[in-house]
């Protein structure tokens, strides 16, 4: 078919300015109905549910009829009084643990970019928890940080420290969780880091070595300025995953002891429990407002300091 | 070479489409409670909630009742308890996906799948003369009864250790003051005097659930100014009791130490081997009690939450769920037929055989084995006589908060004051009221 469209020698000769613009006013290499299949499936999936669910927000819904009740679910929303401590929740769940995978997953990637002895393996090891469910995660560490037979308890016991009730204790349920977060995720955020540190060329470390800079300088001149596109991934992918957490307070702590550990999504997954399908949809597009006004300058910005380098 | 390219791109169509087809097919046809007929006999589906003793109950009644109707088999499935149950239930329901019976409970949360939309009424059945009179209103919606009762009535009061009492020379007490006497002593002489198990939450609300009683003895009316949203929990004086009760116990530190990490399985535990005294629950623990515990069971006694006034010591009553039949099932009569059967001497029979009679069944002529456990015979004379008992507040109003567990827990645990608890209750409470679009809530 391609035959057919082979140029002629004065489009060879236009081909300069004429091609760039056609291309961007859409000529696609490939046929339209190639896209049917990804259309059909981007409209009934994602499209269609986002501007339905835009809609229900505006509804009292019972999933069979609904009644539109204007902006009454949103102002029910903002009147919840769980929603400003699961508002601080999840400002304060997304910092400490993207600050912490930031941290802990650099001197990692450091430490496994060194040469040690079984490098690869300790590679891997770290990487572990990532491929476990968080449900599972969040079953096994209630269990060990069980207050009184808990095994992390007891260790600090036998070194004289008195643990606290990490998950029952209202000052610690949030920290607690998050800690445990920072421990399944921290494996990806070094392997970013890795990849980071491991494209930076030799030649500035053996310059700077030359020049007689110490390995603490090399670290903070070399190594953290050049691996900012890997900062600039691991904040935005573990502020994301902050912001909507879910799956593990849920399976440790359940949003409790009371409300103390409730973060929005688990505000708005009891109301949808309790059936309340509009409000919980009120919820969730104030959710993604949320998530895209604090995601989408926050990338805007570390990306253009990545293209100003 | 254009009459190949059209033969491939349309298979290529042909493909994708039966992809799609496919695709659809798996998400729509999921597991649905769609009867089966092999040979003359027809199989329904009975949902139940996956507690030991729903299924067992179950079980027992689909044997009996396919021994009775040889040609109709009873399959029984379960689903989660709680919250995330319920919401199975409703999706189930609206989706049309529902088994051909399930059993669900009665009262505010029978109303909230929509009976009169989503079941099938039964009030002119035959079988409905058996079911005592005082069931019918919590599973009535409009002019239509919707259900059977399962299972037996219930009780939430305090589960006690008798030989704790007894060791300790107590008597059960009449009066909230009492009460706080008796387990001040408890705690003197070493044992945990009042458990609490706030890892399952639920398990935290029985001081103001079960304290409503009192608030009906003390103010008749509650209910239906509390529906008409003319009184609250936290400005009544009667209601607010509840949370103030469970604010003074916690004060106080009559708490088992390890009341905020104990599960419910613990707290019985610990009532059973008398490491803890008295224990605000459900009777719903006697079954569990009975089976984990068997030589236990006569140890345990039963008294409601006192209150004020020692003449007006009333019990607050648990209704048994209902089983109910949705629109969406195809078998509509053998559905009927299990429930006659349900609500029949041999069906109270099949239960009282599969976990043993745990309180008063609401179908006549049902009587109750002489030697029923303690418990149970502390709870008869409560349920006799109608001065001495109320239904819980879920069976006499439509309004109930999804949240009161977490606050309650809040509340018991010291994180929030009693008044406080009892206010945000009734902020929780506006939202199933606007959400069943109740008259003086909007």
């Amino acid at each position: 078919m391609t035959l057919n469209t082979a140029p002629t020698p004065t489009a060879v000769r236009q081909l300069p300015q004429t091609a760039p613009a056609k291309r961007r006013k859409g000529k696609s290499p490939y046929p339209y109905w190639f896209y049917l299949p990804a259309a059909v499936v981007y409209t009934a999936l994602f499209l269609v549910p986002t501007f339905a669910s835009f809609f229900f927000s505006f509804t009292r819904w019972t999933l069979t009829d609904f009644t539109f009740i204007g902006l009454d679910n949103f102002i029910q929303f903002f009147q919840e009084p769980a929603l400003l401590k699961g508002l601080t929740n999840t400002f304060i769940y997304g910092l400490v643990t993207s600050v912490l995978k930031v941290i802990l997953g650099m001197l990692l990637a450091v430490l496994l970019t060194s040469q040690i002895i079984a490098r690869g393996y300790l590679r891997s090891v770290i990487f572990f928890p990532v491929l476990l469910s968080s449900i599972g995660v969040g079953i096994v560490f209630t269990v060990l940080m069980d207050p009184r037979n808990g095994m992390i308890n007891e260790a600090l016991a036998a070194i004289g420290v008195q643990g606290p009730a990490w998950l029952t204790d209202p000052a610690w349920a949030l920290i607690s969780v998050a800690l445990v977060d920072v421990w399944k995720g921290v494996g990806l955020a070094a392997v970013i880091y890795i990849a980071g540190i491991v494209s930076i060329p030799q030649e500035y470390f053996e310059a700077a070595k030359m020049d007689g800079a110490s390995s603490a300088k090399c670290f903070f001149n070399i190594t953290l300025p050049l691996a900012r596109p890997a900062t600039a991934t691991v904040i935005i992918l573990s502020l994301i995953g902050g912001l909507r957490s879910f799956d593990l307070i849920w399976a440790m702590t359940k949003g409790g002891p009371g409300f103390t550990s409730d973060v929005i999504a688990s505000v708005i997954y009891k109301q949808y429990q309790a059936g309340f399908y509009g409000l919980s949809t009120a919820g969730n597009v104030v959710l993604f407002l949320i998530v895209t006004a604090i995601i989408l300058p926050l990338s805007m910005f570390l990306n253009r300091k990545e293209v100003e380098q | 070479m254009a009459v190949k390219m059209a033969i491939t791109s349309t298979r290529r169509w042909t493909v994708l489409a039966g992809g799609l087809t496919a695709a659809a097919m798996a998400l729509t046809g999921c597991a649905g409670g769609s009867a089966g007929a092999d040979g003359g006999t027809k199989t329904i589906t009975w949902l139940v909630d996956n507690t030991e003793t729903a299924l067992t109950n179950a079980e027992q009644i689909a044997k009996d009742f396919n021994a009775a109707n040889p040609s109709i088999k009873v399959e029984v499935e379960t689903r989660p308890q709680g919250a995330e149950g319920d919401n199975i239930v409703k999706t189930r329901l609206s989706t049309g996906d529902m088994a051909d019976v399930f059993s669900y409970p009665s009262g505010s949360l029978f109303h909230q799948i929509s009976p009169e939309q989503n079941l099938v009424p039964i009030t002119n059945e035959p079988y409905m003369a058996n079911v005592s009179d005082s069931f019918k209103p919590v599973v009535t919606a409009g002019k239509e009864i919707y259900g059977v009762p399962v299972s037996t009535g219930n009780a939430g009061g305090v589960l006690y250790n008798k030989k704790v009492y007894e060791k300790l020379g107590l008597s059960v007490p009449k009066t909230w003051s009492e009460f706080m006497a008796n387990s001040r002593k408890i705690k003197d002489a070493g044992t945990e005097p009042i458990i609490q198990t706030y890892q399952t939450t639920w398990t935290s609300q029985l001081f103001v659930l079960g304290d409503f009683a009192n608030v009906a003895k003390a103010e008749p009316n509650f209910a239906t100014d509390y529906t008409a949203n003319k009184t609250k929990y936290a400005t009544d004086p009667a209601a607010v009791k509840g949370f103030e009760h469970l604010e003074e116990a916690a004060k106080a530190g009559l708490f088992n130490e390890d009341f905020a990490s104990a599960t419910y399985a613990q707290g019985l535990e610990k009532l059973a081997n008398g490491e803890g005294a008295q224990y605000p629950i459900l009777s719903f623990a006697l079954p569990e009690l009975k089976k984990t515990y068997p030589d236990k069971i006569n140890d345990i006694g039963l008294f409601p939450l006192p209150g004020e006034d020692a003449s007006k010591n009333a019990l607050t009553v648990w209704l048994p769920g209902g089983v109910y039949i949705p629109k969406s099932t195809k078998n509509v009569e053998e559905a009927k037929k299990l429930q006659a059967f349900i609500a029949s001497k041999a069906g109270c029979d099949s239960q009282t055989n599969a976990v043993g009679a745990n309180g008063p069944y609401l179908v006549k002529d049902c009587a109750l084995p002489k030697d029923v456990a303690p418990a149970v015979a502390d709870m008869l004379p409560y349920f006799e006589d109608a001065s001495k008992n109320s239904p819980a507040l879920e069976y006499v109003s439509p309004v109930k908060g999804p949240a009161l567990e977490q606050i309650t827990v809040e509340v018991g645990s010291g994180i929030r004051s009693a008044k406080d608890g009892a206010a945000l209750y009734d902020e929780d409470v506006k939202k199933q009221a606007k959400q069943l679009n109740l008259p003086g809530w909007n």
